[in-house]
């Protein structure tokens, strides 16, 4: 018997925003009850949910509410659920309900992937961050030396491509320049003021080659996405975006053993799966919370050879709304905020829908690549509106 | 400002407290000659778990590196300059560390450098200087 597809219905965002008030579990709420709505579906037919990656509770305000907590909450009967954060990236945890819808384990699977950052620091005694006296794990390979910040290890890899392939800050200036250009045009985006290449050049380091405005803000939101089988789409009353491929593969699960990022292995493993090709894109949501993770899957999945990725986004007109390849329509990470790999798949649905307003790219467009993570971490989606 | 403090197990003690004798150790494998870092007791190319820690030169090469200027934690001195360097002797081996005992200025890619350790309490943290 065949499997059935796997498709993404409804979708659905809370409030973005810092230093929200709103509990988290309720911006999760808000979210699922836009998707459940657009769906055409009643929480009794959710009988999945799968989150990245899943409840922190070090560190709460990275992930607040878990899989656990949110059959619990919302009264959900569940069939399969998960919250790992052992998973490719964010975008896993979508991956993994496609399978779940695919082998029949679920029929409606909420994805979700809520943030709490900025309220966590606004409100550490309701959202305690414990720093143990000491370090472990993979951290004790980095924090010692005081590399504390993911910044400190996208910096190596941004850092080697410029002395490797000659990639200049002003090209690099364009996946910042584009998001916020981007985000003026995304009523619900964070970060809403112009940004200039004047300013950009100008800004104040974070730790070279990245400055202030290649990494994205602590965000509180939450984003939903419904994952439903091709065979329960009669029960789904929006447009369904298939997915038709994913993939999420590493070599070393490492910030600085590997020579590569996890994504030049994910890039390739993606078109394997499927008959579309590069050329078949009409638009990519690349993940950028640090700008130079973007510009990397422009490579790893073959929009530019490897090592061209600064020459193929230079000057910005390519990769702009009105550009040959639409790039992070709704301004990423940088610009709409720091909703955590989810917003990338989000925005994709949307732009494939023809419902992005403002933003939405010219023509019939009907598929898009949506992708998350940076080092080891990497997961790519094609999707697709048949 | 003291730095972040690893917590010492059976795996990584050697790495952490080599320093004390002044040596720089990676776990090695016995039966292929890899080198296995971050320190595990199996091989990764063979599957051996004749795996055992051992010395190198305790020079390298600097792969990349990165001029830190945001202060991640009250008291942290910028700007400081955090480096991944390849370890002589040990093909595939990296190390993210500091260089020290220059401006920041002075580092560059390509730069041969050499282990110095900074003692705090139990751990000997391998940090790196230019070398010639």
């Amino acid at each position: 018997m065949a499997q059935p597809e796997a498709y993404i219905s409804g979708i659905g965002q809370s409030e973005i925003g810092q230093r929200l008030t709103r509990h988290p579990l309720l911006l999760t709420l808000d979210a699922v009850k836009q998707a459940l709505a657009e769906a055409g579906l009643t929480i009794g037919q959710i009988d999945g949910v799968s989150t990245y990656p899943g409840k922190s509770t070090g560190y709460l305000g990275f992930s607040p509410v878990g899989a656990d907590e949110l059959v619990d909450a919302l009264g959900i009967r569940a069939t399969w659920h998960q919250g790992a954060m052992e998973i490719s990236a964010q975008l896993g945890a979508v991956a993994a309900a496609a399978m779940a819808v695919r082998t029949g384990q679920a029929r409606h699977v909420i994805c979700f992937r809520t943030v709490y950052e900025a309220a966590a620091i606004a409100r550490p005694e309701d959202y305690p961050s414990s720093r143990g006296k000491t370090v472990e794990g993979f951290s004790q390979w980095f924090a010692p030396f005081n590399a504390i910040s993911a910044a400190c290890w996208v910096a190596q890899y941004a850092a080697r491509h410029m002395h490797r392939y000659g990639l200049t800050r002003e090209q690099l200036a364009q996946i910042a320049l584009t998001d916020r250009a981007n985000a003026l045009r995304n009523p619900a985006a964070l970060v809403r003021e112009p940004l200039t290449m004047d300013q950009y050049m100008a800004a104040r380091m974070i730790t070279t080659p990245l400055c202030l405005y290649d990494c994205d803000r602590f965000t509180d939101a939450s984003t939903v996405l419904i994952v439903s089988a091709g065979d329960a789409l009669d029960e789904v009353g929006c447009t369904p975006i298939r997915i038709a491929a994913m993939a999420g593969s590493v070599e070393r699960h490492s910030w600085d053993q590997a020579e590569w990022m996890a994504s030049y292995a994910t890039g390739p493993d993606l078109w394997k799966q499927t008959d579309y090709s590069v050329a078949d894109v009409d638009t990519v949501q690349f993940y950028d919370g640090f700008s130079f993770l973007a510009l990397s899957w422009f490579e790893a999945l073959g929009f530019c050879p490897v090592g061209e990725g600064g020459h193929f986004i230079e000057g910005g007109r390519r990769i702009a709304l009105d550009g040959e390849l639409p790039f992070n329509t709704f301004g990423g990470q940088i610009g709409a905020g720091r909703l955590h790999g989810f917003g990338f798949a989000h925005e994709a649905v949307t732009q494939l829908r023809g419902q992005g307003g403002e933003r939405q790219i010219a023509g019939d467009p009907r598929v898009a690549v949506a992708t998350s993570g940076g080092g080891p971490l990497a997961a790519a989606l094609l999707l697709a509106r048949d | 400002m003291p730095r972040p403090v690893p917590r010492l197990d059976s795996d990584n003690r050697p790495f952490w407290t080599g320093g004390a004798v002044g040596e720089l150790r990676f776990h090695r494998c016995a039966d292929c000659g890899s080198f296995i870092h971050p320190p595990r007791p199996v091989c990764r190319v063979c599957l051996s778990d004749n795996v055992a820690p051992e010395a190198v030169a305790g020079t390298g090469v600097i792969d990349s590196y990165t001029i830190n200027h945001q202060a991640w934690y009250p008291g942290l001195e910028v700007p400081f300059v955090i480096a991944r360097v390849a370890i002589d002797g040990a093909p595939g081996v990296y190390l993210t560390s500091n260089i020290v005992g220059c401006p920041v200025e002075a580092v560059d890619f390509g730069d041969a450098v050499r282990v110095t350790f900074e003692q705090q309490g139990d751990i000997f943290y391998p940090l790196f200087e230019k070398t010639g």
